[in-house]
């Protein structure tokens, strides 16, 4: 199947014109599957920090929103041990005129503003809610360990 | 009811076989092209005080009366059709809640529900593409109805030049306001940037191709279930009205034949968008159930079981007055619809709880406690419990069933004694006894063991009774057939036609559902408290089984030529009288309800504790 006019113009404008902090390159052999890299915001415990993703879009979208997940170990109360993340966007929130930048700017403020209310990975979010300073500590930590 | 036929006589169902129809079936004529004959509901002329008012809904007759709440907060509000039909959506179709809080604060209820945008809120950004000159204007406005279809001309040519690009066009839109710049557009969906795009937009003039519009839409519906659909743009609220959605789905008359496949899944969309709204409006209305039959639309009004007290004293069963799987019966091979019954069961369920079929005379809590015990493991393990001690070694699970009390385990040959469950090499020369027993908690223990026993018993006393006739009701498949092929020999051996040997099938029937009854009297009477009201229940059970199993021998016996008018006359009498005595327990379950003369020998909501004497 031929590859629809909308997901090689955002293409091409990834790579023409990327986001500050954010790369995305496609697949050679896979034009739908992307390797994402995003730094971690100043600022945050996850500074300094070069966090890799996958971002895949499926046959449904813009209709459907991408499957995006992180391949770095992070220690984030919304993105749980198998890097899957969780963002209002990438669900029920999802609109199609959304595209993969937003997607990934999105993402990247999450590592910026972590939501310990609506948690995917419950014991990093306990921790961050009963002693954020030590949480911080940690994800610094797995940010320093992991994320090079 | 409305198409209520007058029969209280026991071939009732005939007209169903010569075709004769009742008179006042100008009802709704939908229902009748849908479903024919099948369309009728066992009617009575006095309701009796085990059955419940009812009426049955076709999605059309639903339909009306949503559209009737629309219409009347239409003229309440002084809104437009679409806008009412979102606001009611938006406020679970509660009429007076909407009334109350639009009169309020009419702006947040309308943007809350999607109807309107914002109107202090910033300009809508519009793609590319400036505004057309009535955006200013609906912003303002309390309705959606001014949602636009744009057609753009080629780039180079000039912006007027195809006026007529579509039906969808309103006269109002102002083609004529477009300037130069407007004319590049670019959907920010799929970038299609062709000249002739046609788009689409709502009020807040985000504007996407009528391609993106549609695939968005259809996605929503098919894959969302979603009767809500807002603008695509990111963070827009504005919902889409009905009209927006139809016009989209749907083909303009008259338009050229596009993608034939992408038509059909268009219009299936449409379709499934009412009945998503049709769902939202029964499931948002406790007088109304819908039939959880598959592929069945129709739904049922209930309003006397509406509350969850009424639940206490009535048992809402009611059908909603189709038959079989699906639309069409004819799509059903013989062999099949032979497993539902002759003519497809009908859709006869619960209006108060989830069961899918007549559980009367049970009310729905006890019915509902009854089945989760019969589901739970819980009486295996009670069971275990009472007949089995474990290994003090190993732990295997061991049924004493005989011999002595010197117990060897097959599995790690332990020797203990099964009474002290101490090691037998202990016990000395006491070989056939144990007295190192402490003589009270021996007492105790065999009480412990003989009350779980009991209980258990007592148990499996009304289960074994209530799967049995359950299980019978289900052979009645087979008796169907057979009775349909005895039918057949008797035409053959007798002068009767064929509506005359209806008599077997009319009493395979009865038998079927008084099965139905008796199952449930079963697990009534397991929590039905000691007393005479409930030795005057078991009573009418048991006259009540006897006729069923007498009706029963009946039908499964041989026919022989010469006996037929007998075996008629006998059965037909039979089905009488076991409809008679069905009728007896429904009827005194039913009013003892009412009375209040049932005491539970467990908490049931709606009821009284027990007494502690009757536990």
């Amino acid at each position: 199947m031929s590859l629809p006019k909308r997901i090689i113009k955002e293409t091409e404008r990834l790579v023409a014109d990327p986001a500050p902090g954010i790369s995305a390159v496609p697949h050679e052999d896979n034009l739908r599957y992307f390797d994402v890299t995003i730094d971690g915001p100043d600022g945050s415990p996850f500074e300094k920090g070069k966090f890799k993703l996958e971002l895949f879009l499926t046959e449904e979208y813009p209709m459907a929103p991408p499957k995006v997940r992180f391949l770095t170990k992070i220690y984030h109360p919304n993105i749980d041990k198998l890097g899957r993340i969780c963002l209002d966007i990438l669900k029920d929130k999802w609109s199609p005129a959304l595209q993969i930048r937003t997607v990934l700017l999105s993402v990247q403020a999450l590592l910026s503003a972590p939501n310990p209310d609506d948690p995917l990975a419950t014991d990093v979010a306990k921790h961050y809610k009963e002693n954020e300073k030590d949480a911080q500590r940690v994800s610094q930590e797995w940010t320093q360990k992991y994320a090079k | 009811m409305s198409d209520m036929s007058d029969d209280n006589d026991y071939y009732s169902d005939e007209d169903m076989f010569d075709g004769t129809q009742d008179e006042d079936e100008s009802g709704d004529e939908m229902e009748l092209d849908n479903f024919g004959d099948d369309f009728k509901v066992p009617a009575k002329d006095k309701k009796k005080s085990y059955e419940v008012d009812y009426d049955s809904l076709s999605q059309q007759a639903v339909e009306k009366l949503m559209a009737r709440d629309i219409n009347h907060i239409c003229s309440i509000l002084g809104v437009e059709v679409d806008t009412a039909s979102l606001l009611l959506r938006d406020q679970k179709w509660n009429k007076e809640k909407l009334i109350e809080k639009y009169m309020d604060n009419p702006t947040k209820v309308s943007v809350d529900a999607g109807a309107t945008l914002p109107e202090t809120g910033p300009p809508p950004p519009a793609p590319l593409r400036n505004s057309t000159s009535s955006s200013s204007q609906s912003s303002n406005r309390r309705t959606t109805r001014g949602s636009k279809m744009l057609g753009l001309g080629p780039k180079t040519k000039s912006p007027t030049s195809s006026p007529t690009i579509s039906h969808h066009v309103p006269q109002s839109l102002k083609r004529a306001s477009s300037k130069k710049a407007e004319d590049f557009f670019v959907c920010q969906i799929c970038f299609n940037d062709a000249p002739n795009l046609q788009t689409l937009a709502l009020d807040c003039d985000h504007a996407f191709c009528t391609e993106c519009w549609g695939d968005y839409i259809v996605s929503k519906i098919k894959e969302e279930s979603e009767h809500s659909i807002r603008c695509m743009a990111e963070g827009c609220a504005l919902v889409a009205p009905d009209h927006f959605i139809r016009d989209t789905l749907l083909p303009a008359p008259g338009a050229p034949v596009g993608d034939v496949e992408r038509e059909s899944q268009n219009i299936a969309a449409w379709t499934r968008f009412q009945e998503l709204i049709v769902r939202h409006f029964v499931g948002c209305n406790r007088n109304l159930k819908f039939c959880p039959y598959p592929s069945c639309t129709n739904t049922v009004s209930c309003p006397s079981a509406a509350s969850k007290a009424s639940l206490a004293s009535t048992v809402p069963i009611v059908s909603c007055g189709a038959r079989g799987i699906g639309p069409q019966d004819q799509e059903i091979s013989k062999s099949q619809q032979l497993g539902f019954g002759l003519q497809g069961k009908e859709h006869r369920f619960c209006f108060g709880c989830p069961i899918e079929s007549d559980h009367r005379p049970v009310i729905c809590a006890v019915s509902k406690m009854w089945l989760k015990k019969c589901a739970d493991d819980s009486e295996t393990a009670n069971w275990i419990k009472s007949n089995t001690k474990e290994c003090p070694i190993c732990q295997s699970t061991i049924e004493k069933n005989g011999g002595c009390n010197h117990m060897t385990c097959k599995k790690c040959k332990n020797e203990f004694c099964w009474v002290c469950m101490g090691p037998w090499s202990e016990h000395g020369t006491a070989w056939y006894s144990c007295n190192r027993f402490d003589e009270k908690a021996g007492v105790d223990a065999r009480d412990a063991q003989s009350k779980s026993r009991a209980s258990l018993e007592r148990y499996l006393h009304y289960y074994n009774r209530w799967a049995n006739h359950e299980q019978s009701a289900k052979l009645s498949v087979d008796l169907y057939a057979k009775t349909e092929k005895k039918m057949e020999d008797m035409q053959i051996t007798s002068a009767l036609t064929w509506i005359e040997v209806q008599f077997m099938k009319k009493a395979v029937e009865e038998v079927e559902k008084c099965r139905t009854t008796l199952k449930w009297t079963y697990s009534m009477a397991y929590y039905l408290a000691k007393g005479n009201e409930k030795e005057l229940f078991e009573d009418n059970q048991r006259d009540l089984e006897k006729a069923v199993e007498d009706l029963s021998e009946l039908l499964e016996s041989p026919i022989e030529p010469d006996t037929i008018p007998t075996l008629r006359q006998s059965v037909t009498n039979k089905t009488v009288y076991v409809q008679k005595r069905n009728e007896i327990v429904l009827e005194d379950t039913a009013n003892g309800f009412l009375e209040g003369r049932w005491k539970w020998n467990v908490a049931v909501d709606g009821f009284d504790d027990p007494e502690e004497t009757v536990l």
